[in-house]
């Protein structure tokens, strides 16, 4: 049944007339043409789709526009602040984090997750939290680097 | 589409047309200086790629162009697929030409805009097309000094160029800009000669470390990759997909399917799809498709069989290398060492699946697609379409993964011809059940080797065969005496006999030969009861393979000791692309589990002069990361044609856990450049395989070596 769903996205209120059995997925990238966020499996194993919703990561595949309602969604395009980028998405610039950078929004959104849960992580704790984000280039290590340097940078700025 | 837009704006939105001859090439162009070259890499792929050749337009493949602005850029029909070449090749232009690098626009791919060329894979841009490009740009360089010579009357050995300045050294007020001197003209030459380019030592640019050019696009998320291209009107396509790849379609039932409301389906001999503008509304159109599969044979190859059915329709053996008298070799050895090695079909599952978005104007067909091979897409399509190859355009936009998979371009196919049959935009974007379905897997391979050490530790003959796998990377690298190597089946694909397609994986054949190779040498080693790295320094003769070796041993502060030592460490060497590289591997197993634990991969890499390190290195990092999949993990799970692997939860790549700490070095060399993307990746499985005997004393013999494998290797010991 068509219903219509309201939620914020990236800061804006919204709402759209839909089924509530959507995938968020698809909504962002046909409905609001935002296509940062990636298809990689469809089935929450890769994590390519990963947003915020209410801070937390989630894998937009795995959930529908009925469950967003009232709740706050930002993707990988509402992340920066005008031209400042947030500092996870500077340091994976700084640290060469990517190559094809497809799995790279997923990455990002689920570091930002990650760093919105536990501030101060360890290392195991990046791996743990990051685990299940796959990346056939190969960028882990720098990966890895790159959340640890922008957990120090968000520590310092009191973010 | 932000990127495309900006270079065809950038080249002034000149009306080109593909398959030009070079005068067609001019006639269209605005003013600048052009020189035109052409990149030994076509002719070397040629002969590699079989069916898919097509005439080389004129004599060139590629063009430099200095604009009037004083912007230059290259034309080449290679891609950008993650690898960083269009980094690595700005830097050697910029550097050449003496201009700074931002001033570089590498245009590549477009067929409308570049010349023709047969795709990018095989390291081969850095090697084969860098070199050419140096020339080009050094014979630009020249013209553009004779120019300011005579315009500022100063004679050629005082003048110096910077940044795109050419000036008199002894007076630097006399200057003009390579803009000034191209300005209003309109100036072609074509690379005849190797012209002369600069030496090694002289270069400013290449050679430090760059980081990559689209790093904020990517991390804001305004790349566009195939998947994200939008037209007014797009329709989204799902295919009726078999369930096997010796399946042929009797019929099928669209009726519920059409019930979908909005839903278009198309039906056209074995293309049966459901189209919407919303993706999931197509996918519920597809999933009530009723049809109707006959599988006239399925072949009896699975999992458990698959090395036996392979070797039982072998075809014929060619001999690529018959040196002294294997009897003799024989003879001469105190121990014989007999092995066969296996490896398995491996998936590339790039993390974006084939994609492609296709538009037709009622005359012209334009296809922007995720692909390595936009030419002989563009051929492809022109040819199932019955169209000629002008009025078919292909657009490569950002490339999420490719790494040999993407050199098949089905999907563009899939998309052009229902983009005319619908006569609307149309998005074929595969999803990870269709990748797997579709990819051309690594062939599974079986090598064999027969080879002998005498008292002395000295390896005197050495039988190789190699089947299903080509012979890339079969080079013996170490000094044997007696030799022979025979090559069954051509290269990666071998029709007729896999149950799906198999095609080329990021250093084609190499990795199972480096792995069949560098195993069979540590069997010898460990028997002479000599250390692995004093053991292969005693055999090898060549002196860069002895230089790689030496180095990682250096940097691993390796301690000599006979294997199976205890300590978990394994070394290997090899060879891809012109270029060598030497692993060692600290691995640590859990004899409970099978379970191999890498903690450390040391490698030393010789590539000849570095244009950019840090590209090199994150391709190193790329290789020893993805390795770690083949080697371990990764199986595809088949039935005859029936692809049971559909998705990550049962394909395994490499994880965060997983991954090593690297330390990786780049020799460094003032000879010409050799490739970077692939040759770090083909020692992966025989450094872990050694290391696993070093500590456990379990020898694998066929890769992937998951749990299971070692286990059972391990009740061998
Ligand atoms: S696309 Fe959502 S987890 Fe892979
Ligand atoms: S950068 Fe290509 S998949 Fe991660």
């Amino acid at each position: 049944m068509q219903k219509t769903v309201a939620f914020t996205l990236n800061g804006k209120k919204v709402s759209v007339e839909m089924e509530q059995s959507k995938t968020l997925l698809w909504v962002l990238r046909t409905h609001f043409e935002l296509t940062g966020t990636k298809y990689g499996c469809g089935e929450g194993y890769c994590g390519a789709c990963t947003v915020l919703i209410d801070n937390s990561a989630v894998r937009s595949c795995a959930t529908t526009i009925g469950e967003v309602a009232g709740k706050s969604v930002v993707t990988i395009e509402g992340l920066a602040d005008g031209d400042k980028l947030h500092p996870v998405q500077q340091a994976f610039v700084d640290h060469d984090a990517l190559q094809c950078g497809y799995c790279t929004p997923g990455m990002i959104m689920n570091a930002v997750g990650l760093l919105n849960d536990i501030s101060d992580p360890s290392r195991e704790d990046i791996i743990s939290g990051m685990e299940d984000n796959l990346c056939r280039c190969g960028a882990h290590n720098r990966i890895l680097d790159a959340i640890e340097d922008a957990a120090s940078a968000m520590k310092n700025s009191g973010n | 589409m932000d990127e495309l837009k900006e270079y065809q704006e950038f080249i002034n939105g000149s009306d080109f047309r593909s398959g030009l001859k070079r005068r067609d090439f001019m006639r269209l162009m605005g003013g600048g200086l052009f020189v035109f070259f052409h990149a030994g890499a076509v002719i070397e792929a040629l002969a590699s790629e079989g069916d898919q050749r097509r005439q080389l337009p004129d004599d060139f493949n590629a063009f430099l162009r200095i604009h009037e602005d004083g912007k230059v850029s290259c034309y080449t029909g290679k891609i950008e697929m993650g690898q960083g070449v269009v980094t690595g090749l700005a830097m050697m232009l910029a550097d050449e030409l003496d201009v700074a690098f931002e001033s570089v626009l590498m245009v590549m791919g477009d067929t409308d805009l570049c010349p023709w060329d047969m795709g990018t894979f095989g390291s081969l841009s850095t090697r084969m097309f860098g070199p050419s490009m140096l020339a080009a740009a050094a014979k630009a360089r020249t013209v553009l000094l004779e120019m300011a010579s005579e315009e500022l009357d100063v004679e050629l050995d005082y003048l110096e160029v910077n940044e795109g300045v050419v000036f008199n050294r002894r007076n630097k007020s006399e200057n003009i800009s390579y803009q000034q001197l191209t300005e209003g003209k309109k100036i072609v030459r074509v690379l005849d000669k190797e012209a002369k380019v600069k030496d090694y030592s002289k270069y400013k640019i290449m050679g430090t470390p760059k980081m990559r050019v689209d790093s904020v696009e990517k991390v804001t998320g305004k790349a566009k990759y195939s998947g994200d291209l939008r037209m007014p009107g797009m329709l989204y396509a799902r295919i009726l997909r078999p369930p096997s790849h010796a399946a042929k379609l009797v019929s099928v039932d669209t009726s519920e399917a059409e019930k979908v409301e909005g839903v278009q389906i198309v039906k056209d001999n074995d293309l049966v799809a459901a189209l919407h503008k919303d993706p999931e509304m197509a996918e519920k159109a597809r999933q009530l498709f009723k049809a109707n599969f006959e599988v006239e044979e399925e072949k009896d190859v699975n999992n458990s069989n698959v090395f036996s059915y392979l070797l039982d329709r072998a075809p014929n053996g060619n001999v690529n290398i018959d040196e002294g008298n294997l009897d003799s070799g024989r003879n001469e050895s105190a121990i014989i060492f007999e092995n066969e090695f296996h490896d398995g079909y491996v998936a590339h599952s790039p993390m974006e699946p084939h994609t492609a978005m296709a538009h037709f104007d009622g005359d012209k067909m334009t296809v922007y697609a995720g692909t390595q091979t936009p030419f002989p897409a563009q051929s492809n399509i022109a040819r199932t379409l019955g169209m000629d190859e002008e009025k078919v355009r292909v657009i490569p936009p950002y490339l999420g993964g490719g790494f040999g998979g993407k050199s098949a371009h089905q999907q563009a196919v899939e998309a052009a011809r229902l983009a005319k049959l619908t006569g609307k935009p149309v998005m074929v974007d595969w999803n990870r059940e269709e990748e797997f379905f579709y990819d051309t897997f690594r062939p599974a391979a079986v090598v064999k080797i027969n080879s002998g050490i005498d008292d002395d530790g000295k390896i005197k003959f050495w039988d190789y065969h190699v089947y299903y796998a080509g012979d890339r990377g079969g080079e013996t690298m170490y000094n044997v005496p007696h030799q022979k190597r025979t090559v069954y089946g051509r290269g990666w694909t071998a029709p007729g006999v896999h149950p799906f397609p198999t095609g080329a994986w990021r250093g084609p054949g190499n990795s199972t030969n480096t792995f069949a190779r560098e195993v069979q040498v540590d069997i010898m080693a460990a028997k002479a009861g000599m250390d692995p790295v004093e053991f292969r320094l005693k055999n090898l003769t060549d002196q860069r393979a002895i230089d790689v070796l030496e180095a990682v041993a250096e940097m691993a502060d390796w301690k000599p000791a006979k294997s199976h030592s205890g300590r978990g460490y394994g070394v290997a060497i090899g060879a891809d692309a012109g270029t060598y590289v030497a692993h060692i591997a600290k691995v640590d197993v859990d004899s409970k589990t099978g379970e191999v634990k890498v903690l450390k991969v040391w490698v030393a890499q010789e590539m000849g002069f570095c244009v950019n390190p840090q590209g090199a290195t994150i391709q190193m990092e790329g290789c020893i990361n993805m390795g770690m999949g083949y080697a371990l993990k990764e199986v595809v799970d088949f039935e005859g044609g029936q692809v049971n692997t559909k998705n990550f939860d049962t394909y395994q790549i490499p994880r965060f856990s997983w991954i090593p700490e690297m330390e990786t070095k780049i020799l460094d060399r003032h000879t010409p450049p050799q490739g970077g993307g692939e040759p770090a990746i083909v020692c992966m499985g025989a450094v872990i395989a050694n290391a696993i005997y070093d500590q456990t004393g379990a020898r694998l013999l066929e890769m992937a070596m998951t749990p299971k494998r070692v286990l059972e290797a391990l009740k061998k010991v």
